[in-house]
C-alpha cells in the first residue's frame, strides 16, 4: 500500500459501558441523608430561625463579629511578621539565633493554645510590673502591667505568639523550596543578602507559603474563639452571653456558625487570588 | 600600612597563581595557573569533575579558594591583602565585586516570578541604583541584541531553553561587566537551540568582550577562542591555541579526552 492512498476510516467502536451499580447505591444514600437533613433544618423547632434572625445583625453580635475579625487579622499580621524573623533565625549561619528559634518553636507549637491563652490572662501575676532598663541593672521606666495591658492586648497577644510558631516553619519550608540557583545568580549580579532575600528569595517562596497561610488565616479565624478563655469578648463569648439569658443555647451556636461561615468564605476567595497573584510567572 | 590588594597586570583580565580548592577532603582544584588577557575569549573543556566550573566560580568568588592568589582587573577576588596579611572582604565589597564579572550558568537561573525584561532590569537597579526608565531602555536594547525584542513581557517559564539562556545573557550584561563567565552555557539545551546560544557569544566576542567560557562545544571553541585550556583530575593538562591543541594534542589525557568528543 503507498503513501497518500486514501483509505476508508475504520468504523467508530461500539461497545457496551461498564456498568457502576456501586455508584448508583451510594448516589442514593447520600440523597436520602440530604433529605433527612432538609427536612430536619426545616421541621425542627430547636434551631429557632426567628430568635436567629432577631439577633444576627443585633448590635451585641456585630461587636462580637468586628472583635473576631480584628483578633484574626492581627494575630496574622503579626504571627506572619513574627514567623518571617523566626525563619531567617532557624536558617541562620549563628547556632545561637538558631537554638533560640527553635526553642521558642518547641514551646509554642508543643503547648496548648488554650492554655497558653489562660497564662497571657493572667500574665499579671508572672510579670506584676514591665520596665525599660538595662539587663540585670537599673530600670528607668516602671508600671504597673495590668495598668498598661488589656483584655483585647492579652487576646492578641496570645494569639500572634502562638501563630508566630507556625508560620515560621512554613515560611522556612518556603525559603529553602527556592533553588540554590536563584542565590548564585543573584549574587553573581551583584545583589547584596538583604537584596537578595527581598526581591528574589521570599517572592518565590511566597508561592509555596501562601497556600498554607490561606489555612492558617481560616483556623485562626475560627481560633479567636478560644481568647473567651482570657476572657475577651469575641463571637462566640458574646452569643454564650446572650444565650446565658434567654436560653436558646443551639440557635445562638447556629447564627454563630453561619457567621463564622461567611467569613471564611470570603477569606477563601481571598486565598485563591492571593495564590494565583504568587503564582504568576509559574502557568501559562 | 601598606595596601597590597591591587596588582598591576598590565593587559590581564584574570590571573590565577596555584588556584587551589578542595571541596571536604577532596582536591578539587591543586594549583591552577592561568592567566586571562583583556579582550581575550579563553575556551575551558575536559572532562566532568575536571575542575573547570568550580575554577570558574572562583573566579567571581562563589567559590573560596583554599590556597594561591586569583586576581581579576587588577583587584585579589574576595580578599585584602596588608603587609603579607589577608583579610576576608565583607559580603558588600564581595558584592561590589561581582559587579563587573557577568556569569551565565547551565540552568540558566532566570528568576521565574519576573518577566524577561524585568530581569534585565533588576540588578542595574538594585545595585548600581540606577532609575527605572535607564534601566528599562537598556534592558530593551539588550533583548534586542540577543534577538528577544518580541519576549520581553513573557516569564521565563513560556520560553524556550536557548531564549531563557539568551535573557540570562542579556541579563548579565547590563550590569556592563568587564569580563563575563560561562558555564557549560549550552549543555542544557535541545540540540537545535544550541546555535542561537553561540551567535550570540560569537557576536560577544567579536565586540571585545572579555570572556573565560567553560563549554563541550569544540567547533565554537577552535572558531571563536583565543586560546583553549584542557583540564583534568584539578590541573591544567595543556593549553594553545584552539586550532593547534585540538588538531594536535601533546598529551595522552588530552588525546584520549579529544578522541571521544570530536
Amino acid at each position: 500500500m503507498s503513501v497518500g492512498e486514501t483509505e476508508p476510516r475504520p468504523a467508530a467502536v461500539k461497545a457496551v459501558p461498564v456498568r457502576h451499580p456501586g455508584r448508583w447505591v451510594a448516589g442514593v444514600a447520600v440523597a436520602v441523608l440530604a433529605a433527612m437533613l432538609i427536612n430536619n433544618l426545616v421541621t425542627n423547632e430547636a434551631y429557632n430561625w426567628a430568635e436567629q434572625l432577631k439577633y444576627l445583625f443585633s448590635p451585641a453580635v456585630l461587636g462580637g463579629v468586628r472583635n473576631t475579625i480584628w483578633l484574626t487579622v492581627a494575630a496574622m499580621v503579626g504571627g506572619v511578621v513574627l514567623g518571617i524573623m523566626l525563619a531567617l533565625m532557624r536558617l541562620s549561619a549563628n547556632p545561637l539565633l538558631r537554638g533560640a528559634a527553635w526553642l521558642y518553636i518547641w514551646v509554642f507549637r508543643g503547648t496548648p493554645l488554650f492554655t497558653q491563652l489562660l497564662i497571657w490572662g493572667n500574665i499579671g501575676a508572672l510579670f506584676p510590673t514591665l520596665g525599660l532598663g538595662i539587663p540585670f541593672g537599673p530600670e528607668f521606666v516602671t508600671a504597673q502591667t495590668n495598668a498598661l495591658y488589656s483584655a483585647a492586648a492579652a487576646a492578641a497577644l496570645g494569639l500572634i505568639f502562638n501563630e508566630a510558631a507556625y508560620m515560621a516553619e512554613i515560611v522556612r519550608g518556603g525559603i529553602q523550596s527556592v533553588d540554590e540557583g536563584q542565590q548564585e545568580a543573584a549574587s553573581a549580579l551583584g545583589l547584596t543578602r538583604p537584596q537578595t532575600l527581598r526581591r528574589i528569595i521570599l517572592p518565590q517562596a511566597m508561592r509555596v507559603i501562601a497556600p498554607p497561610t490561606g489555612n492558617e488565616a481560616i483556623s485562626m479565624l475560627k481560633n479567636t474563639a478560644l481568647v473567651a478563655a482570657i476572657p475577651y469578648l469575641e463571637l462566640t463569648f458574646t452569643v454564650q452571653n446572650i444565650y446565658s439569658h434567654t436560653y436558646q443555647i443551639i440557635p445562638m451556636l447556629v447564627m454563630a456558625c453561619l457567621w463564622y461561615l461567611f467569613l471564611s468564605s470570603i477569606m477563601m476567595i481571598g486565598q485563591h487570588y492571593l495564590e494565583r497573584y504568587y503564582g504568576k510567572g509559574y502557568s501559562r | 600600612m601598606s595596601e597590597q590588594t591591587d596588582m598591576p597586570m598590565g593587559d590581564l583580565m584574570v590571573k590565577a597563581e596555584q588556584v587551589c580548592k578542595n571541596f571536604g577532603h577532596v582536591e578539587v582544584l591543586k594549583g591552577i595557573d592561568l592567566q586571562v588577557r583583556q579582550g581575550e575569549v579563553m575556551c575551558v573543556v575536559g572532562p566532568s569533575g575536571s575542575g573547570k566550573s568550580t575554577f570558574l566560580r572562583c573566579i567571581n568568588h562563589l567559590e573560596k579558594i583554599d590556597a594561591g592568589r586569583l586576581w581579576v582587573d587588577g583587584h585579589l577576588v574576595g580578599y585584602r591583602q596588608r603587609g603579607d596579611k589577608l583579610y576576608e572582604l565583607r559580603e558588600k565589597e564581595v558584592a561590589a565585586q561581582r559587579r563587573d564579572i557577568g556569569m551565565v550558568f547551565q540552568r540558566f537561573n532566570l528568576f521565574p516570578h519576573m518577566t524577561a525584561l524585568q530581569n534585565v532590569m533588576e540588578a542595574p537597579i538594585l545595585v548600581k541604583g540606577e532609575s527605572r526608565d535607564a534601566a528599562k531602555a537598556r534592558a530593551e536594547q539588550l533583548m534586542e541584541r540577543v534577538g528577544l525584542s518580541d519576549r520581553m513581557g513573557n516569564y521565563p517559564s513560556q520560553l524556550s531553553g536557548g531564549q531563557q539562556q539568551r535573557v540570562a545573557i542579556a541579563r548579565a550584561l547590563a550590569m556592563q561587566p568587564k569580563l563575563m563567565l560561562f558555564d557549560e552555557p549550552t549543555s542544557a539545551l535541545d540540540p537545535e537551540l544550541v546555535g542561537e546560544v553561540l551567535d550570540v557569544m560569537r557576536d560577544l566576542a567579536r565586540e571585545g568582550m572579555t570572556m573565560v567560557v567553560v563549554t563541550h562545544e569544540m567547533g565554537f571553541a577552535r572558531e571563536v577562542g583565543d586560546s583553549l585550556v584542557f583540564m583534568d583530575g584539578g590541573v591544567v593538562v595543556e593549553q594553545g591555541v584552539p586550532r593547534e591543541v585540538l588538531a594536535n594534542p601533546q598529551h595522552a589525557r588530552t588525546q584520549a579526552f579529544l578522541s571521544k568528543v570530536l
